[in-house]
């Protein structure tokens, strides 16, 4: 079997195997299959309210995919891309009513504060990591905490012990009335379009660039590298600090697309955790990224609408699960097809 | 085996059918007739429909009127849908509304903004927020004076209190938990200014652990009752208790317990129980009131109404004989008070300096 | 005659890579026999089926003329198979009879009886003259001592045949000899014993019968008496080879690096190199002699700025470079072949051709303001893999890791060489390498030299600084103690000195050569 064929065969196959349990799952339980995948499919491209809602939910783990794919290239784990959503999430908030300013000047400001907070927040770790040789997952786990609670302490002082900062201006918003009557108010915003420039950006900096040349060969050998010239210390704490600005921007797209503001939070989004995911299945490259994001977007999202069929959310939660742990062993798959392949071979 | 084998064709044919039926998937959701059949729905928050709290009440009530009033489960009549994350609450509300239901709950204060949203996208649906308010023509929204049926709670808490510390386990401290707090730190001192009332936010409502160590702590410290207003973060109260009770028969240690009736949380054995009792956010008569004035057509689209003593929006629940019929006529007693407003209960507790 | 082990047509294959297709390997009671071959030739894959490692997928294995399955490492030892490894099994801060007798330590109702264990290890060593202190602790000993120590591990476990795997690898010339009187002495009591090597001088020193192996092929085997070193090395590489390195006279010319008084620690801050004085001029190639260990590394770090000098200076063509930043003075004019490749020389991961690309990625033509050309990056690498004969799977896109441990050392010597520095440091260059790699590098230093650079060359191998030296520096404890003519010296007066020993006479007034 030809490589190419195997390669666009086995994620095909793979989802297919998903659906599939997925569907025996249902059966399992009592509901209907076909109506949960037809809610399921509709639930993504039913119509262009879905559509809009599916893209918007891909906006955020785009960026959080390729915070984590960025750092995993340069040989960091960083963990703390959740903490670093948080504190974009909170600085696009803030910039983006504390300030009256001109749209033009306003959009790009708080997207940027996004980026710089979670710059700032991955730096931190990039920082001890160098100097100190602290891992980084322990510090940027920890972080995660600092930022979730910073955040709501801060929300709280803003808002006078309230839960949530004032909505946003209109000059920072991604959204537009044009989207909301094109999608009818599915929230969608034109983060989307930031979020595919990073990923050609990220793909720019690591194939083109002799800084991601650099960042690469640090990831990979940090002796080899000191030895070519390269200053170890302070690649390490760039990779960080450009992690954590794509960590930054998936909370502006929270903050100024989805939201419009921020909320004192319970617990963890769970976005960042997810980009971990999304970053594996794109196998850690931006275009894969991209892919692993839009995957883990629509079924997100389109699961939203199988419990309007009846079916239950853990029901949903354990297909969607299934779908994605099916996609993520593919390397099962291509061992059966190359077994398969052989045998035929064999005859 | 057959069976089996039966199963699996069938789930192939499905899946096929998936794509096939996606193909020709359009728009087939038809407009009821909206003045012939009402029909409403809710969106729960975090919490999910089985919370033991306001969700589940708010859940309740809908069923309660949905079977009053004939109508079933699913589109045209009654249905919700369980958000598991902040980032859904838009889009069920909105597909809530695609479904063409009259009147969508928004349970829970988290939902305000996104019930402010997309109520402005729809003006035609009436919808209702839940322990916030939001400022829209179509939207009713629906608070509680939680201060007053805690004021009750801490009543009844100074009266059964050997040690006179008394324990307050708060969710995150944000104004409806405010005033469960402020409430009943009024109620324990108008039986007895010199009791301790420990306070602790934990800030979590869905961190039962952090309950459980919590609870553990000021029962060490000498407190015998805890008043929880935490949501899921309470069971922990609640499973901290029941193992010293289970340790100790003799231990006087209770719980009183928030939103709904808790009994069945503090059941230790068939004989004991260490629920003392509730503080009954009634979520269910609230959202029966207000799907009533929904469906003769007078509904209270921009206005906030307040649920308290006086309207049976908020109550104690029955104690099962923990308190006395002395304590329980002087709770009587003050809930006439409040009723009347001869008592006002404040809102905010005085920080102090 | 009888035969105590016999490998017969053994066949062992990983995938579709056959390291060793039908090779025989008969051991006479009482013999040294030497396997022979390159590196990847398959010595390791073969010893290591004897040793119940690896299971052959044909062939089989004889012991006392019995057909044997040697299914674990236990099975070995069962049947008297020792092995002595290359990379010493010790626990450094155990001691010797803890180590011997760990994983079947004797025990007394249920405690650890260390007594009589120590006892029959004293007795061991006394019986072979080892000379090893059953209660010395394997970090306060010598690493010749240790190979003892791992040597009464087998003795202790009953060893009747013993493999040593390149047992002189890391020893100095005088521990090199006083271990060929110990194996002499096991097969005078007795035992047996394979030789596992690349090295011809030993062979043909010790040894009673070679049997050579050539990528996976069993040559053949030879009576060492009846063979010269030249055939063997034939038999081999399966081609002539050059021993001798040809090279014409040097010609040394103004200086180029000059280092005095350096002073420099190491990462716990205790001082390696003592006030150490070197000079190396244009056109010749200086060997430093030492055991490793001496300063060596540190010393080489310290002038390519991977450490903090403490004190002294290094300058390059009169030009102070102490303490610059390492590529301040990779573009001074420094090239640098590290003595670990796979740690500094290379970023395995990346494609050999961003490997050959490391120094210069940065640099025009192939950066223009900060955008990387990669095309240009194939050139260079497709030029210089040309050239130096770097042979991969899949052209200079190959993973570093795919390529074989010669072709990678040539590739880092193409590109520091490519760069044209006027200093080539070159660390342990041949190590691990064959007869064939070690040859073509050889000749690359000297074609340096010719061309008028200054050449530093540091080398745990004897014959190497020797033979490819103008000028061979003994280093001890920090200090370059002696210089030395090559052709005036003997392996054993570099052994003396290498040891710390100063000559006897005319200490310090050293006669060099070609000045």
């Amino acid at each position: 079997m030809s490589n190419k064929l195997t390669n666009i065969l086995v994620p095909v196959i793979s989802v297919i195997l998903g659906l599939l349990v997925g569907a025996i799952v249902m059966l399992v339980s009592g509901y209907d299959p076909v109506q949960g995948y037809i809610a399921l499919w509709e639930g993504i491209f039913g119509d262009m309210f879905t559509i809009g809602g599916t893209i918007r939910q891909i906006t955020p783990y785009i960026l959080a995919g390729l915070a984590v794919a960025f750092a995993f290239r340069t040989g960091l784990f960083n963990i703390g891309v959740e903490g670093q959503l948080i504190m974009g999430w909170l600085a696009a908030a803030y910039v983006g009513y504390a300030f009256e300013l001109p749209a033009i000047i306003h959009l790009p400001l708080a997207i940027l504060a996004a980026a710089l907070a979670g710059a700032l927040w991955a730096f931190i770790p990039g920082l001890l990591k160098a100097k100190l040789q602290v891992h980084e997952v322990i510090v940027t786990i920890m972080m995660n905490y600092i930022a979730l609670h910073v955040a709501n302490a801060v929300i709280q002082s803003i808002s006078d012990s309230g839960e949530k900062t004032p909505m946003i201006h209109e000059s920072a918003s991604l959204r537009s009335t044009f989207l909301d009557t094109l999608t009818d108010y599915s929230r969608m915003h034109y983060g989307i379009v930031i979020a595919l420039i990073m990923v050609v950006i990220m793909w720019f900096i690591l194939e083109k660039t002799k800084r991601g040349f650099e960042l690469k060969a640090v990831g990979f050998n940090q002796n080899a590298s000191e030895y070519a010239g390269m200053n170890v210390k302070s690649n390490i704490i760039l990779a960080m600090v450009i992690s954590g600005a794509f960590a930054g921007l998936a909370g502006a797209m929270e903050a100024l697309g989805t939201f419009g503001n921020i909320t004192v939070q319970a617990g963890f989004t769970g976005i960042g955790f997810d980009g971990i995911a999304v970053a594996l299945l794109g196998a850690n490259a931006p275009f894969g990224v991209l892919l692993g994001a839009i995957l883990f977007g629509a079924l997100k999202f389109g699961s939203l609408n199988m419990p309007n069929v009846g079916i239950p959310v853990e029901i949903v939660s354990i297909i969607i699960a299934l779908v994605i742990f099916f996609v993520a062993s593919g390397y099962i798959i291509r061992v059966l097809l190359e077994r398969l392949s052989k045998k035929k071979e064999a005859k | 085996m057959k069976k089996r084998k039966f199963g699996l064709a069938l789930s192939v044919v499905l899946a096929a059918g998936t794509l096939l039926g996606a193909c020709g998937s359009k728009d087939d959701t038809t407009k009821g007739d909206k003045e012939d059949n009402f029909s409403l729905a809710m969106v729960t928050d975090l919490g999910g429909v089985d919370d033991k709290s306001f969700n589940q009440s708010a859940w309740e009530g809908i069923q309660k009127f949905g079977k009053d009033n004939g109508m079933k489960k699913g589109d045209g009549g009654y249905d919700y849908l369980q958000s598991a994350s902040s980032s859904e609450y838009n889009t069920n509300l909105t597909n809530m509304n695609r479904r063409n239901f009259d009147l969508i709950f928004g349970v829970g204060y988290l939902m305000a903004d996104a019930v402010k949203e997309v109520a402005d996208q729809k003006p035609d649906t009436n919808f209702s927020i839940i322990d916030a308010t939001v400022d829209a023509p179509n939207v009713a929204s629906i608070l509680f004076k939680e201060q007053e049926g805690a004021f009750l709670a801490g009543v009844a808490a100074a009266s059964v209190t050997k040690s006179n510390k008394i324990g307050f386990v708060g969710g995150i401290d944000i104004p409806v938990i405010n005033r469960f707090h402020a409430g009943f730190v009024e109620g324990v001192k108008a039986v007895n200014p010199d009791i301790k009332v420990d306070v602790q936010y934990t800030g979590a409502f869905d961190k039962a652990e952090l309950g459980k160590t919590t609870a553990n702590r000021m029962f060490t410290t000498g407190v015998d009752v805890i008043f929880h207003a935490a949501g899921a973060t309470g069971n922990g109260v609640f499973t901290e208790a029941k193992e010293r009770k289970a340790k100790d028969p003799n231990a006087n240690v209770w719980v009183i317990g928030v939103d709904a009736d808790q009994y069945k949380e503090g059941q230790v054995n068939d004989k004991t129980n260490v629920t003392l009792t509730s503080v009954m956010k009634r979520v269910d008569v609230a959202v029966q009131d207000v799907a009533k004035q929904a469906k003769e057509g007078k509904f209270p689209g921009g206005e906030t109404l307040v649920y308290g003593l006086s309207d049976n929006g908020m109550a104690l629940a029955d104690s099962h004989g923990a308190i006395s019929d002395e304590t329980m006529k002087k709770i009587d007693d003050f809930a006439k008070q409040i009723a009347d407003g001869t008592i006002k209960v404040p809102e905010k507790v005085e920080k102090k300096k | 005659m009888e035969y105590v082990i016999e490998m017969l047509g053994i066949r062992k294959q990983f995938g579709s890579f056959v390291a060793n297709d039908n090779i025989t390997l008969q051991l006479k009671k009482g013999e040294i026999h030497a396997l022979l071959g390159e590196n990847g030739a398959g010595k390791s894959t073969l010893m290591n089926v004897l040793f119940g490692l690896y299971q052959p997928e044909a062939g089989e294995i004889r012991v006392n003329g019995k057909k044997v399955k040697i299914s674990d490492p236990n099975v070995a030892n069962d049947l008297g198979i020792g092995m002595v490894h290359q990379h010493f099994m010790l626990v450094e801060n155990f001691t010797v009879t803890e180590n011997i007798i760990l994983g079947s330590e004797p025990t007394k109702k249920g405690i650890v009886n260390i007594k009589d264990a120590a006892k029959k290890v004293k007795a061991l060593s006394e019986k072979y003259g080892l000379n090893v202190d059953p209660y010395a602790k394997i970090e306060d000993i010598s690493v010749g001592m240790q190979q003892r120590v791992e040597i009464i591990k087998t003795l202790y476990r009953g060893a009747e045949n013993i493999i040593f795997d390149e047992p002189t690898a890391s020893l100095t010339p005088q521990e090199i000899s006083e271990l060929i009187q110990i194996m002499k002495r096991l097969i005078a009591e007795g035992k047996s014993i394979i030789l596992i090597t690349h090295k011809l001088q030993e062979i043909m020193e010790v040894s009673d019968r070679v049997t050579v192996i050539r990528k996976g092929q069993g040559i053949g085997t030879v009576t060492t008496s009846e063979t010269t070193p030249n055939q063997l090395a034939e038999l081999m590489v399966g081609r002539q080879v050059e021993f001798k390195t040809k090279k014409a006279k040097a010609n040394p010319k103004e200086e180029i690096l000059k280092v005095e008084n350096l002073v420099v620690t190491d990462y716990r801050n205790i001082e390696k190199v003592k006030g150490l004085n070197l000079s190396i001029r244009s056109g010749e190639i200086v060997g430093i002699a030492g055991i490793d260990g001496n300063g060596q590394t540190e010393l080489i770090e310290a002038i390519t700025g991977l450490r903090k000098v403490k004190s002294g200076t290094v300058s390059l063509n009169n030009k102070n470079i102490t303490n610059l930043k390492p590529r301040d003075i990779t573009e001074s004019g420094v090239g640098h072949i590290p003595q670990d490749r796979h740690k500094h020389g290379l970023v395995l991961d990346f494609p050999i051709g961003h490997n050959i690309a490391l120094q210069t990625y940065y640099q025009s033509p192939i950066a223009t303001a900060g955008v990387i050309d990669y095309s240009k990056i194939s050139e260079l690498a497709q030029k210089i893999m040309k050239e130096y004969d770097v042979r991969s799977g899949h052209g200079e896109v190959t993973p570093a890791r795919a390529l074989s441990g010669g072709n990678q050392q040539k590739a880092i010597i193409g590109r520091e060489v490519d760069r044209n520095p006027d200093l080539l440091i070159a660390a342990l260059p041949t190590r691990g390498l064959d007869v064939g790699a070690i040859e073509f590098i050889h000749q690359r230093l000297i074609e340096q030299r010719d061309k008028g650079k200054a050449v530093l060359l540091i080398s745990f191998e004897l014959d190497e600084v020797m033979n490819v030296s103008d000028r061979i520096a003994v280093i001890y404890d920090g200090q370059i103690i002696d210089t030395v003519n090559p052709n005036e010296t003997t392996e054993q007066e570099l052994g003396l000195l290498m040891a710390g020993q100063d000559r006897k006479s005319n200490n310090g007034q050293v006669k060099e050569g070609d000045e």
